[in-house]
């Protein structure tokens, strides 16, 4: 840190201070963001990592491993799974059975909160919802979209499910039962799609790039 | 209609309004805060965990949770739980606001 720095006089090089103070700016902010102004709770998240940075309970290079790992969580995890369960149906018993012995088998962690997988058949189909708040299975599938934390998905997914469905173009036909799981913070759900027809010859790994985010939550089905 | 359930509490009431379907890319700060939390809730700290997260922000009443986004819900519960387990005070949160305030204000544009 150079006390010098305050002095400088280049505008585009960010504002010294703030910048050295929170080492998580590594990257230097978009134009039109950089000048606009922080908000109160913007100015609070800054406060709070430089207070837990100050006081030892966190460091800055933990931060920006943690960002980085999440960011490398996608549903690709998710997707390996159901693909693997869709060629191996012995694996398919093991993950439904206890999710999280089933990825240690692949070497795939699947965190410290129970996942169950919820498998759709051709009379049962799965959906997802947090009523409470947001819960999902972030480590299967990283972080969830907005809709599913919005108040009208939180709503209406398990009084009026069917036309949720619809709003994502999945029509499920009426002697189809629908479950809707509420998830918990103590509990997550995943949705095991059904594997689509004329998918025969596909190899694993083709077969996973078939699993959506949306397949696994429920509010889409996976097309060949 | 005699519902007494809390705010967040929001399953199956009645609801007009579609899905919304855009979807926003996460900001910086709210993968921060997403981080901060997780930090806070692993074995090596064990400081914050999702019930008492939870808890946090059903604790902003009706008016905020409607008001606030996710992830300014988030970080207020954050640190409504640092200030109640004693991390920091309200005093040195206060002034670190006021000083990164400060910093922003004397930015040069």
């Amino acid at each position: 840190m150079h006390d010098d720095h305050d002095h400088h006089e280049h505008h585009h090089d960010h504002d010294h201070g703030m910048y050295e103070v929170d080492p998580l700016h590594y990257h230097p902010p978009q134009p039109d963001l950089e000048d606009s102004k922080l908000t109160h709770h913007q100015i609070m998240q800054m406060a709070v990592a430089e207070l837990l940075i100050e006081k030892g309970v966190i460091t800055a290079d933990e931060l920006r491993a943690q960002i980085d790992f999440m960011d490398s969580i996608t549903p690709a995890r998710g997707a390996t799974l159901v693909a693997r369960a869709w060629t191996d149906p012995a694996f398919k018993e093991r993950l439904v059975a206890d999710s999280r012995k089933a990825g240690a088998e692949i070497d795939m962690e699947l965190g410290p909160i129970p996942i169950l997988v919820m498998e759709n058949t051709p009379t049962v189909h799965n959906l997802i919802v947090c009523t409470l708040c947001s819960c999902y299975p972030k480590m299967l599938l990283g972080t969830p979209p907005d809709w599913y934390k919005s108040r009208s998905y939180r709503r209406r997914a398990i009084s009026e499910p069917r036309k949720v469905l619809a709003e994502f173009g999945t029509t499920l036909s009426d002697d189809i039962e629908l479950r809707v799981h509420d998830s918990t913070a103590d509990m997550r759900y995943l949705v095991l799609p059904m594997r689509p027809e004329g998918t025969d010859g596909m190899d694993e790994a083709a077969l996973a790039r078939l699993v959506t985010r949306d397949c696994m939550v429920g509010v889409a089905v996976p097309q060949s | 209609m005699t519902d007494r359930r809390r705010h967040h509490d929001m399953g199956g009431v009645p609801e007009a309004d579609p899905i919304p379907q855009e979807g926003h890319t996460s900001e910086p700060w709210e993968k921060r805060v997403d981080a901060i939390k997780a930090l806070l809730s692993d074995n090596k700290r064990k400081l914050l965990t999702t019930d008492e997260m939870r808890r946090g922000i059903e604790d902003l009443g009706a008016d905020a949770y409607e008001r606030y986004s996710y992830y300014e819900r988030w970080i207020a519960s954050v640190t409504n739980n640092m200030l109640e387990k004693k991390v920091f005070t309200v005093d040195e949160l206060g002034r670190k606001m006021a000083e990164i305030e400060a910093r922003q204000d004397n930015k040069p544009l």
